[in-house]
């Protein structure tokens, strides 16, 4: 079991490796398919290889796969709030945006972009065959939605959550008492006698704590004055 | 699968494959590595020579045009080929090619810089407006038959084709030829020579731009003539997009330009204190010169792909918030900033796009009357042009109070006040404005496959424009109700979401969404995962109340302070260096 990951570890490592050094080559087409695969099955992830093999496909048209192009972009959802998904669709051709899955995800990614939780694991739910090829997919998108929470609230409704992450009843409890333990959230009662969820401070949903970062410079820049001032 | 188009040819036009170019050994490279004097069996030109002979068919003229063609050239008719006769040599060419060619030799920077901006265009003005410059067999006897600086020439050549006549589908092939040529020998480390940073800048821009005119070219399937289509299946290889991304990234790595630029960071290299030129080792800057650029050679080739995440990568060791060799030439200044800002638009990173849109505008609008008579000053005016365009949007998808400088500003706003109104109001009118900014605005996007040579021919040229465009626009249109929000927090310093909803003619979950969304897409995030906020208006809530918080403007001292130091250090330590007898 060990040597096997070690393997994959090494192989993982060699693909990076190829993507980094000697990207612009056809050959590596079939290593990069799967290694994404390999991110599938082992949960990991990587935009650099992804894209190289999606500007491959570019290049030759004739030899893309759909099921991989699927994979990939499921993973860039999961990467939210990044903007992977965007920048694999400028990627992709028109025609092979038009195949049904993919127009599946680009609603479920538009959904996501604008916050319509709601709608989104709705259709989801609809499209669970597609969705299930990849692990930790839900937990990937409920991390972005609680990221987009914690942008926008102090102090956030429990039926906002709910909805957010799709989550109710018992489960939902186990939920927030999870992160209350884990995450520094604290359970309050709002009026009309509502639960609340306050969520940990941070420079966007506390602006007090806004570091003034603008006017800061990397130490990098600085150093290079170093010679000037001795 | 089979390409039904790629006809299997023994050409000697092979894909290739980085390992190839890195260790390019042919015979014209052999020959150059023992001097600078090639043998007489060099075998390049004279095929090239044979093909320049014949009589030209020029291509129609609705080519992208980047110069503008002097009136008469415009039609491309015959009438412009019938006087010209690739094997005279004007004396004044000859003085020409005679001097440069010992300028080359003695490593005179300053001198070959003089011929090759100044008397280079003055002689194409004169003499060769309508006609291409004499052949380089021609020449080739005033500089001993110099293989190195044959090639030097045929790019310039080619070059002044491109500029001033439509070039035929054989000529773009036999350009790519030439480029091929002499990047294996830049490559091959055997060019011991000195050249300006315009020069070298000028090969690297022109290179990307003849790869994106082929691309083009050869997707306007439609009207081609058989003769045309058959050369596409014969030079199948040429311009092919392994090619060019393989020997841009070849020079990258052979001139290894990265550690470079990392050793100067701390201290050990000299490198943009001297813009790249060795002035007393006299070593070559070819190579590593042409490595730095083709740095954004591929920053510009990946934007034309579409990656811009991938462009930005291959940017990175070029650290734009300094000074440096980038910004030395003019033209590369702009390049890199033009590409650089468009890819963070595309990003979403609104703010950096701003900020770097910004400094640049206001750098051409201080110094562009110096560059007036230069022969790059159309482009530069266009490339100004379309910044504008892109800032106009950046500002509207994004608004920001203090990031633009006043005269900048006051600019925008000439050209572009009425417009970015109507953007504003996100109804079907400003869908059409973006529509056409970006369509101005935009890099000429490419189809980077080979085209299929079979009927039905159709002309796909635009597929890959239409594209991005749409994936804009998408953009746009998720970003539709931010700002309606944004001008009625910009109202309030709290407000309840009820009476929000109201407001904004919305359901109470509604609204929730659509400030979770401003939220999203204000806050963008970087390469490294860090969010960055774009937005001049912030809020937070606290269960069903919102609470506006407005973000004050700071000015940057530290950035500016440690520019000057460094700017005045290099003043005071040039001072030293002059000597008074």
């Amino acid at each position: 079991m060990g040597r096997d990951q070690q393997q994959q570890q090494q192989a993982a490592y060699t693909v990076e490796q190829l993507v980094a050094v000697n990207p612009y080559n056809p050959d590596i087409l079939t290593d990069l398919e799967n290694y994404v695969n390999e991110q599938v099955s082992s949960q990991t992830y990587s935009l650099d290889a992804n894209l190289c093999l999606l500007r491959l496909y570019q290049f030759e048209p004739g030899r893309i796969s759909i099921p991989i192009v699927v994979r990939i972009l499921i993973k860039a959802l999961m990467a939210m709030p990044a903007p992977d998904f965007s920048l694999c669709l400028f990627l992709i051709p028109e025609q092979v945006q038009m195949e049904e899955q993919i127009k599946t995800l680009i609603v479920l990614s538009h959904y996501l972009e604008t916050a319509r939780f709601r709608q989104f694991w709705e259709e989801a739910a609809k499209n669970r065959s597609t969705l299930e090829v990849v692990p930790g997919f839900e937990q990937a998108i409920q991390a972005y939605a609680i990221h987009v929470l914690s942008l926008t609230y102090q102090k956030v409704p429990r039926p906002v959550i709910a909805e957010a992450i799709n989550i109710e009843g018992l489960s939902l409890d186990k939920f927030l008492e999870y992160h209350v333990a884990n995450s520094g959230w604290v359970l309050e009662k709002g009026h009309s006698r509502s639960q609340l969820m306050v969520l940990p401070r941070n420079e966007f949903n506390h602006p007090e704590l806004k570091k003034n970062t603008v006017d800061g410079m990397p130490f990098e820049h600085v150093t290079r004055i170093f010679p000037i001032l001795s | 699968m089979s390409h039904p188009g790629r006809v299997h040819n023994p050409s000697r036009y092979v894909v290739p494959s980085l390992d190839e170019v890195l260790s390019f050994t042919g015979s014209a490279v052999a020959e150059a590595a023992q001097s600078l004097i090639p043998s007489a069996s060099e075998t390049l030109i004279d095929r090239s020579v044979a093909r320049m002979a014949s009589s030209y068919d020029y291509d129609d003229a609705s080519l992208d045009s980047r110069y503008p063609r002097p009136p008469s050239a415009g039609q491309g008719s015959a009438g412009t080929d019938q006087g010209y006769d690739p094997n005279f040599v004007p004396d004044s060419v000859k003085t020409f090619v005679v001097h440069l060619y010992r300028h080359i030799r003695e490593k005179n920077v300053y001198e070959i810089h003089q011929m090759y901006d100044g008397s280079f265009q003055r002689l194409s003005d004169r003499m060769f407006r309508e006609c291409p410059w004499p052949s380089v067999e021609a020449i080739a006897p005033y500089v001993d038959n110099d293989h190195v600086f044959c090639l030097l020439y045929r790019e310039m050549w080619f070059r002044h084709l491109y500029a001033r006549l439509s070039p035929t589908g054989r000529q773009r092939v036999e350009s790519w030829d030439n480029y091929c040529s002499l990047f294996s020998v830049v490559l091959h480390g055997v060019v011991n020579m000195q050249l300006p940073n315009q020069w070298l800048w000028d090969m690297v821009d022109e290179f990307v731009y003849q790869f994106q005119s082929y691309c083009q070219y050869r997707a306007k399937l439609k009207n081609k003539t058989e003769e045309e289509l058959q050369l596409l299946r014969q030079y199948d290889q040429a311009w092919n997009v392994y090619g060019v991304l393989n020997y841009l990234q070849a020079l990258v790595e052979k001139s290894a330009i990265t550690d470079v630029l990392e050793r100067e960071k701390e201290g050990l290299e000299q490198f943009t204190a001297t813009d790249g030129y060795d002035y007393e080792g006299g070593t070559s800057n070819v190579l590593k010169m042409l490595g730095y650029y083709s740095m954004i050679g591929l920053l510009r080739v990946h934007c034309l792909l579409g990656d811009y995440h991938t462009g930005l990568k291959c940017l990175a060791p070029i650290d734009i918030s300094q000074q440096g060799v980038y910004n030395v030439v003019i033209g590369s200044h702009i390049s890199t900033i033009y590409h650089y800002g468009f890819a963070n638009l595309m990003l979403r990173r609104y703010v950096e796009a701003i900020r770097e849109f910004n400094k640049i505008l206001l750098y051409i609008l201080k110094y562009k009357q110096y560059h007036q008579k230069s022969p790059q000053y159309d482009q530069i005016l266009k490339k100004n042009e379309q910044m504008y365009a892109l800032l106009a949007i950046c500002l509207s998808l994004c608004p920001q109070n203090n990031l633009v400088e006043e005269n900048v500003n006051s600019q925008l706003r000439d050209k572009y006040n009425e417009k970015m109104t109507k953007m504003l109001r996100y109804d079907d009118e400003a869908y059409a404005v973006y529509d056409e900014l970006f369509t101005y605005a935009c890099p000429k996007f490419i189809t980077p496959s080979a085209p299929v040579l079979e009927e039905p021919l159709t002309n796909y040229n635009q597929d890959a424009y239409r594209l991005q465009l749409k994936l804009f626009l998408y953009e746009v249109k998720q970003q539709q109700l931010l700002s309606g929000v944004r001008s009625f927090l910009k109202l309030y310093s709290t407000i309840s979401i009820g009476k929000l909803a109201a407001y904004m003619e919305v359901d109470e979950p509604t609204l929730r969404t659509i400030l979770m969304t401003y939220k999203h897409k204000m806050h963008a995030i970087d390469g490294d995962g860090k969010i960055i906020p774009n937005a001049d208006v912030d809020f937070y809530i606290s269960e069903d109340i919102v609470h506006v918080v407005e973000s004050k403007p700071t000015k940057r001292y530290g950035d500016y302070f440690l520019r000057q130091i460094l700017k005045f250090e290099e003043m005071i330590g040039e001072l030293d260096r002059i000597k008074l007898d």
